[in-house]
């Protein structure tokens, strides 16, 4: 099971690769849509890469409540220990 | 339709000999073929093992996000439109959008990307398809994509007529200034179809090159060992605009694009009409609308694509076109070093069209060693020159369902 910080600093290189969004700049406080500018492809993408990544599943109807990456975040690491 | 006069004021390409209009044409004139053999795993059991792969990657000059939204097609007709948009100084002196259009075609679109994300559906299932699949590999997405970057918003056209595509494309910019839809259309081809599917498709009908073992010399128009095309790939795009417009921003013309001639065989869906019927009524109509006659034409860039059947109708089709006059015409096919683009055919021997009317000076045939008896033209097996004063060329596609496309250019 990875820690908060892996999580994120995982989640950060899919937003990278998907959105060309520095790495650095992917924060728990940030907007996807509002702050990093990834659309709602974009999304089901990093979506689709953090569920192959850490090995959980993200149902489609729980992207719309993912808004920000502390969200994302939170929710890998509930599935991860449930 | 009015006569509006239509000219070309950009061009762009990214090519099997080169990665950008300048590097492509210089390799041209050289006699640079593209050739070579597939060294990648999948191309090992294929019965043709040789293409014309682009000399310059892409995602070397595409922005990596931007280009992993595209299709290959898609990132090839990107580099070429951008480049074309640069060369035609538009960016500077400006059009209003809602009077640019674009036409870009593709033969087969996004076949790599539909493969590649079937793969994925078989091996990890539904969940693992792309979500930017769709937008990826439909066939206008690079018309579209292109549109996006310039703004254009007088229309976005995507004409698919297989091997035929490219011309059409420019044939519907013109018919877009011509009917008043539009000052300015970013016209071209592109291609990306060198995947292990099109290729045994295209070598299972007996339409491709053998010649594994020397790749640069299996695009051979018109010589007698010639045994099918070599598959290429890549994008050309010119900007084409009324010449008014072109006047009024002081651009620089490099031909006149004057008129576009397009017949259908209907004789077989594969096979070209022996007699080339329908490609003599192309060449005859492109003529008639240009207010141009035989005597006018000094170059043709042929569709000439190494085939046994093709090659021959062709010729049979410009003879009867061009009747007495053509004796004066230097015919070239630039497929001998570029191979096959497809759907981009058109655009790319358009472009070399073009430029060879704004240089007077054609590019070789390369690999015709020894010149099939039927063959009753003056072929270009070197450079050759062109005359001085208003002179007009010719440049030919055909495609699979019977699709005859000519377009006229005059020089400037």
């Amino acid at each position: 099971m990875a820690s908060t910080e892996e999580i994120r600093s995982g989640l950060a290189d899919i937003v990278n690769e998907v959105a060309g969004i520095p790495a650095d700049d992917v924060q728990l406080d940030k907007s996807f849509t509002d702050d990093l500018d990834v659309d709602s492809l974009s999304m089901v993408e990093v979506v689709v890469a953090a569920e192959e990544q850490f090995g959980v599943k993200i149902p489609d109807d729980e992207v719309k409540n993912l808004k920000t990456v502390g969200d994302a975040v939170a929710y890998i690491e509930n599935a991860q220990s449930a | 339709m009015s006569s509006t006069r239509v000219v070309v004021t950009g061009l762009g390409a990214t090519s099997p000999v080169g990665g950008d209009a300048p590097t492509t044409w210089s390799a041209l004139l050289d006699g640079t073929s593209g050739a070579r053999v597939l060294d990648d795993d999948w191309a090992r059991d294929l019965p043709a093992r040789i293409a014309a792969p682009v000399a310059v990657e892409p995602t070397e000059v595409l922005e990596r996000v931007k280009a992993r939204r595209l299709d290959r097609s898609g990132q090839f007709a990107l580099v070429a439109a951008l480049e074309a948009w640069a060369d035609s100084g538009l960016a500077d002196s400006g059009v209003d959008p809602e009077r640019l259009g674009t036409a870009i075609a593709s033969g087969i679109g996004g076949v790599t990307t539909l493969l590649s994300n079937y793969d994925k559906l078989r091996d990890k299932g539904p969940r693992l398809v792309s979500p930017l699949a769709i937008p990826m590999l439909m066939p206008n997405s690079p018309a579209a994509n292109v549109g996006l970057a310039l703004g254009a918003q007088a229309g976005i056209h995507t004409p698919v007529s297989a091997c035929a595509s490219g011309n059409e494309a420019i044939a519907q910019g013109i018919d877009m200034i011509r009917l008043g839809r539009a000052d300015v259309v970013v016209v071209g081809g592109t291609e990306a179809a060198i995947h292990p599917l099109p290729m045994a498709a295209f070598a299972n009908m007996q339409a491709l090159s053998r010649r594994n073992d020397d790749p640069t010399k299996a695009s051979r128009p018109w010589d007698v060992d010639r045994d099918g095309f070599l598959l290429g790939e890549g994008a050309a795009v010119l900007v084409i605009e009324s010449a008014e417009h072109a006047k009024s921003r002081g651009a620089r013309v490099y031909a006149e694009i004057a008129g576009a001639g397009i017949t259908a065989d209907s004789h077989d869906i594969a096979q070209p009409d022996p007699e080339g019927k329908g490609a003599t009524r192309a060449m005859q109509m492109a003529l008639a609308v240009s207010g141009l006659e035989p005597r006018d034409v000094v170059h043709i860039n042929a569709h000439a694509t190494s085939t046994p059947q093709g090659d021959v109708a062709e010729c049979l089709a410009i003879t009867h076109a061009l009747r007495d006059e053509i004796d004066q015409v230097v015919t070239t096919s630039t497929k001998s070093m570029t191979g096959h683009l497809l759907g981009a055919a058109g655009a790319l021997e358009s472009m070399a069209t073009v430029l060879a009317l704004h240089h007077r000076v054609v590019p070789p045939t390369i690999n015709v060693d020894n010149l099939d008896s039927a063959v009753k033209l003056d072929i270009a097996t070197e450079q050759r020159s062109l005359p001085d004063g208003d002179i007009a060329a010719l440049n030919n596609s055909f495609g699979f369902g019977g699709h005859n496309v000519a377009i006229a250019y005059r020089s400037a």
